[in-house]
């Protein structure tokens, strides 16, 4: 019975969904301000259909109803009720559900705080992101509902939640995630409004600005997350792999990055704002196809993709849709947009400039990358595989140069900048990071490591630039503290995700330069050791947990010599489906992680196993860069000014 | 992140990290086995390398290529090796043809578009202002744009209405009352 009312709760919203995308639409083109101000009512209307529907398919989870196929393939009786209500998300089915009720919430959210914008614009906007809403319920509902039935005979026991997915990772990473992704929709859906009411300005650009920075926002901490939990779960201390699943969420996160910088140029100078429009379409369109390319099952060969084109083919048609129906509306409106300031060679606006095409360059190399063996494999070119030996030959380059322009943007000015003062501002952070990068490298490894030289030299570049900015901002003020608290939310902002993105770059040059890692046999009583670290394996022993039967073994831990941790490390059975899964004992440090796997037991009768055992220096700095970026994007995001601001373009409008 | 990301591939059995302890004769070939086992695919699993793979098939290639470091064959050897009985497939840097030409200069060719189109389009505005005598350059190019669209300069006071004028005081005015 929920079941079922879960699946008319989604047919109302459905229909909801139809009407706000039609009736503000036509309302705004016709002037008619009552089918304008349907948007908003229609808008929540969605939002608690939608809402209503998970909440059954979470009843359906926590009653244990395996009449559901969804339910019966991806849960069981013996689940923790965490894991249940996150197990919503574990597979296509429902993780849709969860991506269209976000949806649903962002649309709740413009819907929510858009007062002080015009009412054709919100109409529009709100309509946009309806349509949007339209597509992935039909999408759901003819091709993956997770209601459906297994009638009339139901197993007794469910499959239970695929054990990797047993995680706490699970229960935030993919809202996180998908808030990102989606909100991306948000920027889109104001560009599309912004093209179709010709009203292409800066006014236009501070009302998207806030929501796509919050979008990037949980979009940066959504990919940050994917990669800690994987980083812990698999066992195999990896944080990136370049798989074309993670591809697909760092498309639009590249794109997003550049258009908020873009939307920044947009708004304070009122160029650039073509572009602008086109990213924020290339940004929602790239997290569809990343979906495309996840769930239509082409990524595991182009073949799958033929056996099975019923789900590929409708996000394939989706696909071209908003990305062909937003460019032709792009082509038919951005011809009349005209800049109204100039800018020279060198100045905040090209600096900029320079990002934006350093970034969606990258985008660019990893699309290519993603689908190059795609590509040749449908051609018959024959079969290759493309993976992080090439994305690091192009990214790092490409992020290097970046940081470098990172720097010298920070200090430059809008319009024009001169050389000499560009030389007289940059001289000192320039030689204070070459030397503070190299000394810090001695220090800390002693060895002359070019690509961790570089790295760290880079990172006190762009944190010396910052603080040089921010020297410049406040030096004429009387006092230090007072010229510090007049900065704006959104300047603190910008310092802290860049020194995020300097902090990340440590993390990643020094896992990578500085890492150690053997696999290895180990009886009780044999011991390895590591810089000032011995493992002294001490044997395992057998644990029963709620759904699983485990190995646990025990290192103990020597710093210098000294006691200084244990650590369990875990080979378990997840009785349900037969599955062995590797549970890793890490002890996390800002420094270092210490992180152990328990390999294959070797010899029963010596009780040796396989173990790896690593160092991991610095690798919490990547995760640790990605929150300060978060945090500078909310940050940034929660100005004031674009309130106020809002309230005035509204009055101004409005005379 | 692999599977975990969109946690879609929800494939049974893939899970345990392949852990053994191979011993080598030095610390140098060690490293070179850790490298060398990341950028070789495993043919028959998805998208995995077969250093962390542990289908049997990887297994055997990590012995295989235990072996060869061992009995000191070049890194080059062993790819090779690789290539010959799986083809390109197995290694995970793809060989520089004609047909992965644009794969590995296609990027560095968008890059210097990008410049080109940097250099170009700053040129353009830095042109555009020069043919203009500076005082008046930004009033008149703000009068470029189409009449009715929102000004954003706010240096257009000569072309406001009276009734435009009277807002732009009262904006003025809140302005000054922060």
């Amino acid at each position: 019975m929920i079941p079922e009312l879960g699946q008319f709760s989604l047919i109302l919203g459905l229909c909801l969904a139809l009407l706000l995308s039609v009736v503000p639409m036509v309302g705004a083109y016709n002037g008619n301000q009552l089918w304008v101000d349907y948007a908003r009512p229609l808008s929540k209307g969605v939002f608690a259909f939608l809402s209503f529907s998970l909440l059954c398919l979470g009843w359906a989870f926590l009653s244990n109803d395996f009449s559901v196929v969804y339910v019966a393939n991806g849960s069981n009786t013996n689940l923790p009720w965490y894991f249940k209500i996150s197990a919503i998300w574990g597979g296509h089915e429902g993780s849709l559900l969860l991506w269209v009720w976000i949806q649903a919430v962002w649309t709740l959210a413009v819907a929510l705080k858009s007062k002080t914008l015009p009412h054709d614009i919100v109409g529009r906007v709100l309509g946009v992101m309806g349509m949007i809403t339209v597509g992935f319920l039909l999408f759901i509902l003819f091709t993956s509902n997770p209601f459906d039935r297994f009638l009339p005979g139901f197993p007794a026991e469910g499959a239970d939640l695929n054990p990797l997915l047993q995680d706490f990772g699970l229960i935030v990473h993919p809202p996180t995630l998908y808030m990102g992704y989606v909100g991306l929709s948000v920027a889109f859906s104001f560009a599309i409004a912004a093209l179709l009411s010709g009203r292409l300005d800066a006014a236009w650009a501070r009302w998207s600005r806030p929501w796509t920075t919050v979008a990037w926002a949980f979009l940066t901490i959504g990919i940050a997350l994917g990669s800690w939990w994987a980083y812990y779960e698999l066992g195999w201390g990896g944080w990136w792999f370049w798989d074309p699943v993670e591809n697909a969420s760092l498309l639009p996160w590249l794109v997003a990055t550049a258009l908020i910088h873009s939307l920044a140029v947009s708004e304070k100078r009122g160029v650039f704002k073509s572009w602008t429009v086109l990213l924020a379409i290339a940004a929602f369109s790239l997290s569809l196809l990343g979906t495309f390319l996840v769930r239509s099952g082409v990524l595991t060969s182009v073949h799958a993709f033929a056996t099975d084109p019923q789900r590929g083919m409708f996000i394939l048609g989706m696909l071209i849709v908003v990305i062909g129906g937003s460019l032709l509306l792009y082509a038919l409106r951005a011809g009349s947009v005209k800049s109204d300031s100039s800018f020279g060679l060198l100045s905040r606006e090209s600096l900029l400039l320079v990002n934006n095409v350093l970034l969606t360059v990258a985008c660019a190399m990893v699309l290519i990358g993603t689908l190059y063996p795609l590509v040749m494999d449908a051609l018959n070119l024959g079969k290759i595989s493309v993976g992080p030996p090439y994305f690091n030959a192009l990214f790092v380059p490409l992020m290097s140069i970046m940081a470098v322009f990172l720097g010298i943007a920070t200090v430059s000015r809008w319009k024009h900048t001169s050389v000499s003062m560009l030389v007289s501002q940059l001289w000192l952070s320039a030689v204070a990071a070459v030397v503070a990068g190299l000394v810090t490298l001695w220090l800390y490894g002693g060895v002359l490591e070019w690509w961790a030289g570089l790295a760290l030299v880079l990172a006190y570049w762009i944190l010396f630039t910052g603080m040089r900015d921010i020297y410049n901002r406040v030096r004429h003020r009387r006092n230090l503290w007072q010229g510090m608290r007049q900065q704006s939310r959104s300047f603190y902002g910008m310092i802290l995700a860049h020194i995020g993105v300097a902090i990340m770059i440590v993390g990643v040059a020094m896992v990578t330069v500085f890492e150690e890692q053997t696999d290895m046999r180990m009886a009780p009583g044999d011991r390895m050791t590591f810089r000032d670290y011995t493992f002294i394996f001490d044997g395992t022993r057998e644990v029963q947990g709620p759904n699983y039967i485990s190995d646990m073994g025990r290192v103990r831990v020597l710093y210098q010599g000294e006691p200084y941790t244990e650590m369990f490390p875990e080979k378990r059975l997840y009785t349900a489906r037969g599955m062995v899964m590797t549970q890793v004992a890490l002890q996390p440090g800002l420094f270092r992680d210490l992180y152990i796997a328990l390999g294959e037991q070797l010899e029963p009768e010596s009780g040796a196993w396989a173990v790896r055992l690593q160092y991991k220096p610095f690798v919490r700095w990547i995760w640790l860069g990605a929150i300060f970026m978060t945090v500078g994007g909310v940050l940034a995001a929660a100005d004031p000014r674009y309130r106020r601001q809002a309230r005035r373009d509204a009055e101004m409008a409005k005379v | 992140m692999r599977y975990l990301l969109l946690f879609l591939l929800l494939m049974p059995g893939f899970a345990v990290a392949a852990i053994e302890g191979y011993e080598f004769s030095s610390s140098d070939n060690e490293r070179r086995f850790h490298s060398m086992t990341q950028e070789l695919r495993c043919p028959t699993c998805q998208n995995q390398n077969i250093s962390d793979s542990d289908a049997p098939l990887a297994a055997d290639l990590r012995r295989e290529v235990h072996r060869m470091i061992e009995a000191g064959e070049s890194d080059q050897a062993i790819i090779d090796f690789m290539v010959l009985r799986f083809g390109d497939f197995v290694h995970y840097r793809p060989r520089l043809t004609s047909t992965t030409w644009f794969l590995w200069y296609g990027p560095y060719v968008l890059l210097a578009l990008g410049f080109l189109a940097v250099i170009l389009v700053s040129h353009n505005r830095r042109r555009k202002r020069r043919t203009l005598s500076p005082d008046d350059a930004d009033a008149v190019s703000s009068a470029d744009v189409v009449p009715d669209s929102e000004n954003e300069t706010g240096l257009e006071a000569h072309r406001l209405t009276p009734q435009e004028q009277q807002q732009l005081q009262k904006l003025l005015q809140q302005e000054q009352d922060k």
